[in-house]
């Protein structure tokens, strides 16, 4: 796996963890400022009301109230323009942090108050007087669709009516009419998905410090601080060269911090206050109001022939938006049937607008639910045919070269290896005791590039100082040290990776899009090879020989050859001591929107037992195998596959939001929003497949998102292979399980 | 500044009178996993919390010559884990206590709070009706006892009069040949509040069950204690049939909701699985396997 | 009521602090006391990420007032190391990569010590029920599982 390499592919101990082992380090809630005072939010009781009016007097008035913030004080973005920000509209973000005409779900912020204490905040909030003209409310997709539904909007039509799809979106490749007329055998299927949220351990907070002369800075749990900059600068009109966004450390996100939702208030509330204001989401908060992914429904419908070819397959997919428009449609249809050389396909999928919280991007957002129902039914196909759901998929397998629906045509990808692989583990030969069953799935995720910055430093006393853009959610800067070290050939400890913020670094896009390694290392490769450029050129000013005549190897700078010289090499620490007679500090920067990234492709095998009477799916082996390009920090890779198999078993048993009859969160917590807890679950076994990307000097993939993909179906194949019932709804809870064995009980 | 009070008797007397005068916003605070939550909650916001952990009497466990256990109300179920025979007389009691919440819940939560919490999903209940716990009350208007079967009122509700303070829990001496289990369904492994709990307690002579409690909980508004459940398997060898008797008792005894947490049918359904599979586990106890 | 003044041990060094009557130890912590190692996820004792010990029992700190601590002895994750010398947890975790993000760590660790001054050689089942009140979603708990399981055999060698 390493080729040679020292550094590249060990488990090095990462940077910032002694910090994190001994609780030193500062995540957003940790931090304060002589002077602080709390923020809170007043947010809407009712799931669909129009705003008559927001009388915020009394709360100004109250002692220790020391600023109120209102829609009024957020720029607005008017209906009619878009304006893009990275995959958002402001639009709708601006509608999203502050309830402008309407109140679009329950929990919708309203109003917010800085006060001396959090409890004054808060009960100066309930001081707030707020006109609603409470309206009839709708949660699920088939309800918002209904002829006689409550219109979230009356700007968004569907067909030339009003309506409460928001948008839609299709691939086609070849004909899907004709490709089904040649097949043998067709299955479609409808299948339902609900609704899961990213589920952070750390709630969104942030403490925002804004200066008499108006400059702002913000430290904030966030997967950008350049998108916090850009949003929070948007938002409030402040620009965003008097905005310094500090990312703290982040307690996960998975895509959920990617957008703003505190720091545009804090900041105004700041300003108008003079004072630093924190603010600190409660867990129900976040349940209620912050942005759990879509729940979904499907129709899939593949026809393959005897042998097993594919000849055609369409998925129709309808995706929770929330209150305002944005559910991850691309993903799904661009995901769906990306892991296959499919010469038919088509994938369509509808934006759906209900009275819940605007959903966030969650790990490969849409893509766990555009595969879900194509890994069922190739399920049921590969049954129906008498062959191996892994040969089927091999069968079909994408390749380099192969043109998939979604548009691209592929580089060289471990795909097929990763079936191969799956084939001959032992955990697909195992055998299965009583109540037990296995289910194998794959899957795919488009991973991102984007811009990225990095400076490389070197100290005076020899060792490098790297500054880098993006925040680091799983291990990234141990990646980062360990691909520095190779390069520059010298012990990984001599190297320390920070993490810039919006005034220190140069512009760095989002941690997400499985992008962070890729285009880091990208970024800090480029600025050691110009560092080891500046190095050379400083050894031949020192041995009077041309800079073409040094190489630089191990940590040194050598002559290259005999004929340069017979000099002895020059460490890294003895050209740091002579910096200055160099023509400047031996350092270097780089900012590149950076390109090249590739898809990821994987596969799961999953081993269930079920306990008929009880209805109860445990999970008793599972194994991710993916395709990761390179392995640069093998344990930071491997802690992705089993974080977001983890997540897809939570999605496929156990997690839902469930709403009463007021279109309230019903279980807006821990207790009843149900994780895998640790003893639920056996250990996550991974495979790591190294097809190098090509356009990556690392040879790197992203990693971190495809690993939900896969999981819920692998689940379900799993279950089906246990008790002969196919779900085709999740989560698989138990109650669900019992109906579904008693009706198939009395159906004998 | 907050208008709650807090204070930490040494005495009971000291306690039922703060608590007592506190009126209708006093709480008791013994291990805090429920209070706590509640007042974070926003549902209760007390006037004086009375912290009882520093008195003796509902702090103790003591063992009497003729093999009866008296537990104060505020022992932790970790507490009540470390004693060295409790849990070999009170298998079921015990493991209802220590099924609640986390090892930190457990680490606090009490037998004597989770009863007075009043939740009919207590998972130390069922267990503690099946073994016909008697509980010890002071109040204002001094000391008595009840039976727990009488004790649970409601959904968050007891039938302590204002004032009291649950002391203790008393649980009889065994009778040779007996032991207990609780069982519980939950979605997950840990961490759930039960769906449906029971808690059976069994006395086995020669192979014929002579006596036999009931305890159902989550499946009605308060826990139940299940008579023909037990009257099913009193006299019979716990042969197939008395099971099959018994969960329908048991199925045909709840009264359940539709909640987050599970269906009526459901429920009713696992009732009766439950029951049979807490038997066996008392069974095998009882008989020493 | 006013401020209520505690007196109380915290990693081993007498601590006093103001109080509210209905503040939990985990504000008192954090706010007061600015030690923010233990961190609140949930605020409602179904999360861990608040954990320390109590008297040696492994508790919530969000589940406990800031008032009970008179006179107990607490334990927090800022104790845990000695100086630099980090407890072999701390350093089985770093080595193992038994962190991502890093907000569950300090409960994880706390909670794990407690388990291992209990049971110094429990099952990987022992393990992952002792922890289940320890949520984690970034890494699935198996590298933490093995990390555990790891030091509790490294410290019963080195025992």
């Amino acid at each position: 796996m390493t080729e040679n390499n020292k550094w590249i592919g060990e488990r090095t101990i990462r940077p910032d963890g002694a910090e994190k082992v001994t609780g030193s380090a500062a995540f957003a809630a940790d931090t304060t400022m002589p002077g602080m005072i709390w923020g809170s939010v007043l947010r809407s009781p009712h799931a669909h009301a129009r705003i008559k009016s927001v009388n915020t007097s009394k709360a100004e008035a109250h002692p220790g109230v020391k600023a109120v913030v209102t829609a009024a004080d957020i720029v607005d973005f008017p209906l009619d323009i878009p304006v893009a920000l990275g995959i958002q509209d402001m639009r709708w973000m601006c509608r999203n942090v502050m309830a402008r005409e309407k109140a679009l779900f329950h929990g919708h912020p309203i109003a917010a108050v800085a006060a001396t204490s959090e409890a004054i905040a808060a009960e100066a909030c309930k001081l707030i007087e707020v006109e609603y003209e409470v309206l009839p409310h709708t949660i699920e997709i088939d309800d918002a669709l209904a002829p006689d539904a409550p219109i979230l909007h009356d700007f968004i039509e569907f067909e030339g009516k009003p309506s409460n799809i928001a948008g839609t979106l299709e691939h086609i490749k070849g004909d899907i009419e004709a490709g089904f007329a040649e097949a043998d055998v067709v299955i479609e299927r409808d299948f339902t998905t609900r609704p899961v949220h990213q589920g952070y351990i750390e709630p969104h907070a942030c403490l925002v410090s804004v200066a008499a002369d108006g400059k702002a800075t913000i430290w904030s749990s966030s997967q950008g601080q350049f998108m916090v900059r850009a949003m929070t600068g948007m938002l409030t009109g402040i620009p965003q060269s008097d905005i310094r966004a500090i990312p703290a450390e982040i307690g996960g996100g998975f895509g959920g911090k990617t957008i703003v939702y505190l720091e545009p208030l804090a900041t105004i509330l700041s300003k108008k206050s003079g004072r630093p204001v924190k603010m600190i989401m409660s867990r129900e908060d976040v349940m209620r109001a912050s942005g759990p992914t879509s729940g979904s429904k499907s129709t899939v419908k593949i026809g393959a022939k005897k042998d097993g070819t594919i000849t055609a397959a369409e998925g129709v997919y309808w995706l929770q938006a929330g209150g305002l428009p944005g559910s991850p449609i691309r993903g799904a249809i661009g995901c769906a049937l990306a892991p296959y050389d499919i010469p038919n396909g088509r994938t369509f999928a509808y934006d759906v607008v209900s009275n819940r919280s605007k959903v966030a991007a969650y790990r490969a957002p849409g893509a766990p639910i555009g595969a879900f129902g194509v890994e069922c039914v190739l399920d049921e196909i590969a049954e129906e045919l008498g062959i191996d759901p892994l040969d089927l998929r091999l069968k079909n397998a994408a390749k380099e070269g192969t043109k998939a629906v979604h548009g691209p045509t592929y580089p060289l990808m471990g795909y097929v290896e990763s079936l191969e692989a799956a084939k001959v583990h032992d955990h697909y030969k195992a055998p299965l005791g009583p109540n037990q069953g296995r289910g194998v799935a794959s899957g795919f995720w488009f991973n991102a590039a984007g811009e990225s910055s990095a400076q490389v430093n070197i100290t005076e006393d020899g060792n490098v100082v790297i500054t880098t853009g993006h925040p680091d959610v799983g291990g990234s800067r141990a990646g980062i040290a360990n691909i520095c070290a190779e390069i520059l050939g010298i012990d990984y400890n001599r190297i320390s990776v920070l993490i810039g913020d919006t005034a220190t670094i140069g512009f760095s896009n989002l941690t997400g899009g499985s992008r962070v390694l890729f285009a880091s290392a990208m970024v800090v490769t480029e600025s050691t090879n110009k560092v080891i450029g500046t190095l050379c050129e400083l050894a031949a000013k020192i041995w009077d020989i041309d800079p073409d005549a040094v190489n630089w190897e191990d940590g040194e700078a050598r002559p290259a050859g005999a004929n340069a010289g017979q000099f002895p090499p020059l460490t890294l620490e003895e050209l740091a001591a002579r910096a200055n007679e160099s023509g400047g500090p031996i350092g270097a920067s780089t900012q590149l929107n950076t390109k090249g990234a590739e898809g990821g492709f994987g596969t799961h095998i999953c081993d269930v037992e079920v306990d008929h009477e009880l209805g109860i799916v445990r999970v008793l082996r599972y194994t991710v195998l993916q395709d990761v390009g390179r392995a640069v920090h093998p344990s930071y890779v491997e802690g992705q596959l089993q974080g977001g198999a983890v997540q897809a078993i939570g999605w496929a048993l156990n997690e839902e939001y469930i709403y009463n009859k007021e279109g309230h969160v019903d279980n807006p917590g821990f207790l009843d929003y149900r994780m895998p807890v640790a003893s639920d679950l056996p250990m996550i076994d991974t495979y790591i497949i190294e097809i190098p990307n090509p356009n990556h000097p690392q040879g790197v993939r992203g990693v971190g998102e495809v690993p939900l993909v896969p999981g819920l179906a692998a689940v379900r194949n799993a279950v089906y292979d246990a008790l002969g019932v196919r779900f085709n709804d999740l989560p698989m809870s138990p109650p669900k399980v019992v109906e579904a064995l008693d009706m198939a009980e009395a159906a004998e | 500044m907050t208008d709650t009070q807090y204070m930490a008797p040494q005495t009971l007397d000291e306690a039922v009178s703060a608590f007592a005068a506190g009126g209708d916003t006093a709480r008791i605070l013994a291990g805090g996993t429920d209070l706590l939550v509640q007042m974070r909650a926003g549902m209760v916001e007390p006037g004086v919390i009375v912290d009882i952990k520093k008195i003796a009497e509902l702090n103790s466990i003591e063992e009497t010559p003729d093999g009866s256990f008296i537990i104060g109300a505020a022992v932790s179920g970790a507490v009540l884990a470390e004693h060295p025979t409790f849990g070999k007389v009170w298998p079921g009691v015990l493991e209802g206590l220590n099924l609640i919440g986390s090892t930190q819940v457990q680490g606090r939560a009490s037998a004597g709070g989770n009863l007075c919490n009043g939740s009919p999903a207590g998972d130390s209940v069922p267990s503690m009706l099946a073994a016909d716990a008697i509980l010890t009350i002071q109040g204002p208007n001094g000391r008595r006892e009840m039976a727990v079967q009488d004790f649970p009122a409601g959904p968050g509700r007891t039938n302590l009069e204002a004032g009291e303070i649950l002391v203790n829990i008393i649980l009889p001496p065994r009778a040779p040949g007996s032991s207990d289990a609780y069982l519980r369904m939950i979605p997950r492994t840990e961490m759930d509040i039960a769906v449906v709990g029971v808690g059976v307690s069994l006395t086995i002579e020669n192979g014929t069950c002579t006596a036999a409690r009931v305890g159902l909980g989550a499946v009605a508004p308060t826990v139940l204690l299940v008579q023909e459940a037990a009257d099913a398997l009193i006299g019979s060898t716990l042969d197939a049939a008395a099971l099959d008797a018994a969960a329908a008792a048991c199925s045909a005894a709840c009264n359940p909701i539709d909640d987050k947490r599970g269906t009526i049918t459901y429920r009713t359904k696992v009732a009766g699985v439950l029951l049979k599979r807490s038997i066996g586990i008392a069974a095998d106890r009882a008989k020493g396997v | 009521m006013a401020k209520m003044h505690i007196s109380t041990t915290i990693n081993g060094e007498p601590t006093e602090y103001l109080c509210e009557p209905n503040d939990t130890m985990l504000d008192v912590l954090r706010n007061e006391l600015n030690m923010t190692g233990s961190k609140e996820g949930c605020g409602s004792g179904d999360c861990g990420s608040c954990s320390i010990t109590l008297d040696d029992r492994l508790v919530c700190s969000c589940l406990m007032l800031a008032a009970e601590a008179n006179g107990a002895k607490i334990e927090t994750i800022e104790g845990m190391a000695e100086g630099e010398k980090l407890h072999p947890l701390q350093q089985k975790f770093l080595e193992s990569a038994a962190l991502q993000c890093g907000i569950c760590t300090p409960g994880m660790l706390i909670a794990a010590k407690s388990l291992l001054e209990e049971n110094p050689d429990p099952t990987e089942t022992e393990v992952r029920y002792w922890l289940a009140g320890n949520l984690c979603r970034c890494t699935g708990y198996d590298k933490i599982i093995r990390a555990v399981l790891d030091t509790a055999a490294d410290m019963r060698g080195a025992a």
